[in-house]
């Protein structure tokens, strides 16, 4: 029985999920910020958009001042996961984790920290941060979640289940490598070109009408990027380029988090996507030049910052 | 004799300055900054830097007051070579007009207009500070040749190039101008547009070496391109990109792409890059890279129409 949920860190996904989730089971929140968790606890976190909440929390930038819990959803930004990892190094014992980071490799990065189950994730769902206390939900697209190496099945349809149950959606998979990767390739390509050329998710991305037209760029970038996974075995589940055709028709065009970063000259996940999506290419012996040269850039552009 | 410089901005005003300088040379200057042109009328073009001089030369907002002229040097950005040398041709229905421009396709466009054409190139660079005064930053050498299919006289070219050499800048009169064309057309492509896409100086970027393999890559399909036309270039692009990279020469540079992109100004792309994946779509000849930088550069001027 899950009866005790830890949230590790309360960004958007995180706070979109504490939210709900404080709805059926006990929640509590870690954040990076003292501040942060000195406001969550005095004023509970509201949730409005899609979902009208209000929930209260426990929530601390402490770990050792947590209690203990059942399943703990690590919802921090990749460049913040080695540092969080580490803080839960010696706790949680007997807990569940849960990646929840884009790119690859998250649960590896938490596996060196401690012997918990992990549970792979990804999500779809989108929202908008108001304040420390008040998220808005956006998109209610689904949270994808698989096992992890020898965590079973059945843990993974629990928590499944569990998110369900709050009014949030989620499918679990066997297998979620295809998934991932997936959205690994529609993440790298997407991202990365959002970041350099300013564009938000818009219909530039999915132009091919002419030679130079950016959709061109995009769709040689994806099928690098599917050659990649097909190489490292898993392939991948949806087409990345119908992924991406989609997203540019939904009317409003979405500000990918990397053009966002770059243009706030904040780090981006460059690294844990970019970068792993081509440290695994390398791998593969797959020669991948295009996002190769897409990595090159958008870490160029990041070195630039003031 | 008689030479009008069109589009005189900073490498315009270097060639019309310095020309102005020789007793045997009138000088004319068609540009459409008004301010510009006024001061260069009161005062004379000066310029300060790399040389400091003041030339005497007639400036005009208007092509119709140019004279019949023997020589032209056009010096505009790309975009503009059409409209200006459509404008001025008048003026050279007797004489040789060059380029001094940045890319490929000015010499075509033109011969367009005029009979007898010069292809050109040229390194030194500056950049305008105030109407009138032009920073002259980076000496260097020029190249004129014929342009092969509207051909300049050879006596022509020799007469520019010498006018030119005489004048303190350095030009060699070449039976084939192309190698030296495509070494700076491949030059500029394969660092242009990096700076413009990462906002690194050329001296940061050459020094990431996952940055430096992507120049490597551009100058690569560019050659393929060069050679598939018969066009060896005449120096190795990869030795000047080392060498402009040094702390003494142009490490601190910002090409003048990313100079456009923060001033959200329209790029040469098409006239560099663009032109690169144009000419190696005609001959069969593969350029991904080429084709990819053109993308994003185009889609970032795209992105300035939305905000």
């Amino acid at each position: 029985m899950i009866e005790r949920v830890c949230i590790v860190g309360a960004g958007t996904i995180g706070s979109l999920f504490a939210g709900h989730l404080a709805q059926v089971v006990e929640v509590s929140v870690l954040t990076r910020r003292r501040e942060h968790a000195e406001a969550l606890s005095a004023h509970g976190l509201r949730v409005t958009g899609r979902s009208n909440l209000h929930a209260r929390v426990e929530a601390s930038a402490d770990p050792a001042e947590l209690g203990g819990f059942d399943l703990g959803l690590i919802c921090c930004k990749g460049t913040d996961l080695a540092a969080v990892a580490s803080a839960l190094h010696g706790r949680a014992e007997g807990a569940t984790l849960m990646t929840v980071q884009n790119g690859l490799g998250a649960e590896e990065v938490v596996r060196q920290q401690g012997t918990w189950p992990l549970v792979s994730a990804i999500t779809f769902m989108s929202g908008t941060r108001h304040s420390d206390t008040e998220v808005e939900y956006i998109l209610d697209t689904a949270t994808w979640l698989g096992p992890y190496r020898e965590t079973p099945y059945a843990t993974v349809e629990e928590i499944a289940a569990l998110i369900e149950s709050t009014g949030l959606k989620a499918q679990a998979f066997e297998d979620l490598r295809p998934a991932q990767w997936s959205k690994l390739v529609f993440n790298a390509t997407v991202n990365g070109v959002a970041a350099l050329t300013g564009l938000p998710h818009d219909p530039h991305f999915a132009a091919e009408s002419e030679p130079t037209d950016l959709g061109r760029l995009v769709h040689a970038l994806v099928e690098e990027g599917t050659a990649v996974a097909q190489a490292a075995g898993p392939g991948v589940a949806d087409d990345p380029w119908e992924m991406n055709v989609l997203a540019t028709q939904r009317g409003s065009a979405h500000r990918p988090s990397m053009l966002e970063d770059v243009e706030a000259e904040r780090p981006t996940e460059v690294e844990s996507i970019n970068g792993a999506l081509v440290r695994e290419a390398d791998q593969f012996g797959v020669a991948a030049p295009l996002q190769r040269a897409l990595y090159a850039l958008v870490r160029a552009r990041e070195a630039a910052y003031a | 004799m008689r030479i009008a410089v069109v589009g005189c901005g900073a490498v315009g005003s270097l060639f019309a300055a310095n020309l102005a300088q020789l007793e045997d040379v009138e000088v004319w200057a068609y540009d459409l900054d008004r301010a510009h042109v006024d001061a260069i009328n009161a005062d004379g073009l000066r310029l300060v830097g790399s040389g400091e001089v003041v030339g005497r030369v007639r400036a005009t907002t208007e092509a119709g007051e140019l004279p019949p002229c023997e020589l032209g040097i056009v010096a505009t950005k790309a975009m503009h070579t059409e409209s200006a040398i459509a404008a001025t041709a008048p003026a050279f229905v007797d004489g040789a007009v060059a380029s001094v421009q940045n890319g490929l396709g000015n010499e075509e466009a033109i011969a367009r207009h005029v009979p007898r054409v010069i292809r050109g190139t040229t390194f030194p660079a500056g950049k305008l500070v105030s109407p009138g005064v032009v920073q002259w930053d980076v000496r260097g050498n020029t190249t004129f040749g014929p342009f092969e299919p509207s051909p300049a006289t050879e006596d022509q070219v020799e007469v520019l190039a010498d006018a030119c050499t005489r004048a303190g800048m350095p030009t060699q009169a070449a039976a084939d101008a192309r190698p030296a064309q495509w070494r700076k057309v491949v030059f500029n492509a394969a660092t242009n547009p990096i700076g413009a896409l990462t906002h690194l100086t050329h001296g940061r970027a050459c020094e990431r070496p996952d940055l430096r393999a992507l120049i490597t890559g551009l100058v690569e399909e560019g050659k393929a391109v060069a050679a598939a036309q018969g066009v060896t270039l005449d120096a190795d692009p990869e030795a000047m990109i080392d060498h402009a990279a040094r702390r003494d020469v142009a490490y601190d540079h910002k090409a003048s792409m990313l100079q456009d992109v923060e001033a959200r100004r329209a790029t040469e792309i098409d006239y560099l890059n663009g032109a690169i994946s144009r000419l190696g779509r005609g001959l069969a000849v593969p350029t991904p890279l080429n084709d990819a930088i053109t993308a994003l550069v185009k889609a970032l001027e795209d992105s300035w129409m939305q905000s």
